[in-house]
């Protein structure tokens, strides 16, 4: 029965001598900090970025190198292969940290993509409205009605497996997601009365984009982000795992867990450790975008 | 034994901020059949007052002290009773009748469901209750319209919903939470006619809660004052408004313009240190306004010689709807329908009507925010309709704006001083940093804030506050004209006469030229010097101030100026009227001819076949085929 805005009046600024203001950023991060699953996660995603890049060169092992003496073992400290090794002999522990360098990476920059593509197609459709955003919005739908692995196959057939087609591919898909929520939020922020302020003041459409849409969609943009690196990841993984992925030897998670399934009954350390990598990952995005939704949802003000 | 006993009724709540005690060592009793009014402004806690009493209390809220109901404890009592006593015996309606319905519902259901749950009775006798009780708060057709959905229904009608439903198991207490203050002036006035009738045919005793003295005192016998939590002084109603003791009542009635009053005075603004308002008194902009003279008035005056700064001629804004089906032609909206109207260097033109009569989208076309259909809008000479986007940035310098809501119209991203300096930015890109800056401050300065506050966020200010800085914003490239759609609405009375009167100064010491748009009639007489009445669409009067409500000649005007309540408890319960009935038609099908017709009480045949054109009528052009017999009959005494 409670009322929106009728609850706990909210104790006034004060004038003080203080002059430093405190934004939502800031009122967002002091709700964040205090989320301790978020905070933990966001630091096992920190750690996780460090180990992926440096774990590596503290094996002695390359990804590609065969360890003759020691094919398909468990973990074992005295010969160094901590993750044990797979078929071939490659040292599962640099793979699995190699396979989340690529993982992570094509998480990212599949993401920022999305993003820039999304947020400035998405910011226009929405503002400008009328015919242009019917346009807009119509080739999203359109690009949303190819089948997602087809285009992916097809991809590969005409150009080969590579890494970058990966990129492109997911990044194409992913940014009508963020075009679509950019452009409601859009809708909803343009009949705001600061938005008709700026156009009364003269100021400029691009600069109307820029410093009052663009700003104030970020909160929304920042909680969808942390939602697709691992939606990306997954991706890539399931790529991976029906063999259209990154080309051998290189390697993600998604590729080694493919392997370690099928050698599941003999070996079950290839499947577990990148699994648990992969899970562990997974689940520290989302926790994060939890911690993140929370701390920028508008309502709790 | 009293009807509801309040003793040392404390409510805290439990922030992240740290805690926050919303009322504090309140008591009071009522006995049945009376009307209990609680005024205050927001915060001030007399909303949480009643949530505590209904046990409808937030989660994070604690309640300390006694409530009591015919002698029984309500606090602590377990929910399973406590649902025996809410809707059955006291009952609540709320502001907003739209958010307080289910939309997928229709009424029946919704009302019914008290019916079946607290009296056992079967759907069929359920609905006949309930027909029963829509017809005795006057919904027409009333066994008809029970099958409807809420978004069927208009504000005023769903409000009379809200009523009959609460009215159902016969409660012995109406609690109404600002019943009125969603509705228009015109359907205020049937509401609150429509609880007098309430009270009189069930002897139901009401609390009120609002923050418009002048609805209490038309319909309260007993007021409470509250602020900052606490009561400030109670009484019956003649003393709280003709002796008030207590300085923060007495404040806040002289913060209050009249329709009533013949001098206009300054408003005088509360100090709130006075009272206990902790977060507010330490503000120095608020107190800024307390310091300043409370008995002069500056108005400014405007020559009336001077060539037109704004001349509008016949200017429409019609908008296409979505057709109702594939094949149907798109209905027209017609927003503003032929509107005319000139405006002084220095002068303040008021725009009034109810919601939905085309007063903010004319201010929007003459900001040429939306785009005119037709007409011509003239700013110091220049048809701005004609201009090129490019030309109409450059112009847009002499002409700004100001919102209702305060917060929304600042970007909550961007600190206080880059909103202000955002138009400096926009039109001077070549300024020294240092020089906007100082401009800045400055503004910021005249507003009654201070140029510490650049580095902050509009969050952190209070309504008040942010509406000064808006005010800022609008005047810092010195404009000519400044459009004001609704500027105090939102906003307190105490705060709502600080910003009053800053506009007033300012324009005095700058010039310029106001449109002020409000539904406030009160506020609008203060502020303006000539005043425009719209309904649907189109300009039924215009006149002075002084003329427009001591001899109102368009029958809207007329109704609209007697349904506004005054605070004077005499003078509001002589005035023998029948509020306006009715509502507004829909603006995508008007009436024909006069469309105010469907309800005005003095139409003839003709008001039906022939549009009234504005005709000059004594001080006032007035759109009326009648008006000359109209005022006649007024004049003689046979008020409608």
């Amino acid at each position: 029965m409670m009322r929106p805005g009728m609850g706990v009046p909210s104790a006034e600024g004060t004038f003080a001598t203080e002059v430093k203001g405190r934004s939502l950023w800031v009122d967002a991060w002091n709700v964040l900090r205090k989320n301790r699953a978020a905070m933990l996660s966001a630091c096992l995603i920190a750690f996780m970025a460090v180990l992926v890049v440096i774990g590596p060169w503290l094996s002695p092992y390359t990804y590609a190198q065969t360890d003759w003496d020691n094919i398909s073992i468990g973990p074992d400290w005295a010969s160094r292969h901590i993750f044990g090794t797979d078929a071939l002999g490659r040292d599962l522990f640099v793979r699995t940290l190699h396979g989340g360098r690529i993982s992570l990476m094509i998480g990212i920059v599949a993401t920022l993509v999305s993003l820039i593509i999304g947020i400035s197609y998405g910011a226009t459709a929405g503002y400008l409205g009328g015919r242009v955003d019917h346009v807009m919005m119509r080739i999203v739908d359109i690009l949303y009605a190819m089948p997602f692995m087809f285009f992916v196959i097809l991809l590969m057939v005409f150009f080969g497996r590579n890494i970058i087609l990966i990129f492109v591919a997911i990044g194409a898909i992913n940014w009508l997601d963020m075009a679509r929520i950019v452009r409601g939020q859009t809708l909803s922020l343009k009949r705001k009365e600061f938005v008709e302020a700026a156009e009364a003041q003269g100021v400029s459409t691009f600069n109307i984009i820029r410093r009052h849409i663009v700003p104030n969609l970020l909160g929304v943009v920042a909680v969808y982000v942390t939602l697709t690196i691992p939606q990306v990841i997954l991706v890539e993984s399931f790529l991976s795992f029906l063999g259209l992925g990154v080309q051998e030897p290189m390697t993600s998670w998604g590729a080694l867990v493919n392997e370690g399934a099928q050698e599941m009954e003999t070996a079950p350390w290839m499947l577990v450790f990148p699994a648990v990598f992969l899970a562990t990952t997974l689940f520290c995005f989302n926790f994060v975008g939890d911690g993140l939704r929370d701390a920028l949802d508008p309502k709790d003000r | 034994m009293s009807l509801l006993t309040v003793e040392q009724l404390n409510v805290r709540f439990h922030t992240p901020d740290g805690e926050v005690h919303a009322v504090r060592d309140l008591s009071f009793a009522m006995e049945a059949g009376e009307t209990l009014g609680i005024v205050g402004e927001s915060g001030s806690g007399k909303s949480q007052t009643m949530m505590a009493v209904m046990g409808l209390l937030a989660a994070n809220g604690r309640i300390e002290g006694s409530v009591r109901y015919r002698g029984e404890e309500l606090v602590g009592m377990p929910v399973s009773q406590l649902r025996a006593i809410r809707g059955r015996k006291i009952s609540m309606i709320f502001q907003d009748p739209m958010t307080s319905m289910n939309p997928y519902m229709t009424v029946f259901d919704q009302m019914a469901q008290v019916l079946i749950h607290h009296e056992g009775l079967s759907r069929r006798a359920a609905r006949s209750r309930c027909v029963e009780m829509l017809e005795a708060v006057r919904i027409p057709e009333a066994g008809r319209r029970i099958d409807m959905y809420p978004h069927e229904f208009s504000g005023g009608m769903r409000q009379r919903v809200m009523i009959a439903s609460a009215l159902l198991c016969r409660p012995d207490l109406l609690i109404a939470d600002e019943p009125t203050t969603a509705l228009d002036v015109t359907v205020q006035a049937q509401i609150l006619d429509l609880m007098r009738e309430v009270r009189r045919e069930f002897g139901t005793a009401i609390i009120l809660i609002t923050h418009d003295l002048g609805v209490v005192a038309g319909l309260c016998e007993r007021v409470l004052v509250m602020n900052g939590g606490q009561e400030m002084e109670s009484g019956e109603v003649r003393d709280i408004f003709y002796r008030p003791q207590h300085a923060y009542t007495r404040a806040l009635l002289a913060a209050v313009p009249r329709l009533d009053e013949q001098e206009i005075r300054r408003l005088a603004t509360v100090d709130p240190s006075g009272a206990a308002r902790a977060a507010a008194a330490s503000d120095p902009a608020e107190d800024a306004g307390a310091a300043a003279p409370a008995d002069g008035i500056v108005r400014s005056e405007p020559d009336l010689t001077a060539p037109p700064l704004l001349d509008v001629s016949d200017l429409r804004v019609h908008f296409r709807l979505i057709p109702p089906s594939l094949f149907a032609p798109a209905p027209l909206l017609k927003a503003v329908d032929g509107v005319d109207l000139v405006l002084r260097p220095g002068e303040t033109l008021g725009v009034v009507g109810e919601s939905g009569c085309g007063k903010s989208t004319l201010a929007r076309a003459v900001l040429r925010l939306v785009p005119a259909t037709s007409g011509r809008i003239s700013l110091l000479g220049d048809d701005i309709t004609l201009l090129d986007r490019l030309a109409m940035r450059t112009r847009r310098r002499d002409m700004q704006v100001i919102f209702q809501d305060p917060l929304a119209s600042l970007n909550p991203r961007m600190t206080v001083g880059d909103i202000v300096a955002e138009p400096l930015h926009t039109h001077y890109p070549r300024t020294p940093r240092k020089e906007i800056r100082e401009r800045v401050s400055r503004m910021l300065t005249r507003v009654g804030l201070g140029p510490q506050i650049i580095n902050r966020y509009p969050h952190e200010f209070s309504g008040g506050q942010c509406q000064r800085i808006g005010i800022a914003r609008a005047l810092v490239l010195e404009p000519e004209l400044v459009v004001c759609d609704e500027p105090v609405s939102a906003l307190d009375v105490s705060i709502q006469a600080q910003i009053v009167n800053l506009l007033m100064d300012i324009q005095a010491e700058m010039n310029l030229a106001l449109i002020f748009i409000a539904h406030d009639l009160a506020v609008v007489r203060h502020i303006s010097h000539r005043i425009m009445v719209m309904y649907l669409g189109r300009v039924v009067e215009i006149s002075d101030r002084v003329a427009l409500y001591e001899r109102p000649m368009h029958p809207y005007t007329q109704a609209l100026i007697r349904s506004v309540p005054i605070p004077d408890p005499d003078r509001e319960r002589n005035k023998a009227y029948r509020p306006l009935q009715g509502d507004l038609p829909s603006p995508v099908d008007p009436p024909s001819g006069c469309t105010f017709r469907t309800r005005c009480p003095h139409v003839v045949a003709r008001c039906a076949e022939e549009v009234p054109v504005l005709r000059q009528l004594g001080a006032s052009l007035v759109a009326c085929h009648e008006a000359e017999r109209v005022r006649a009959a007024i004049d003689r005494g046979e008020a409608a």
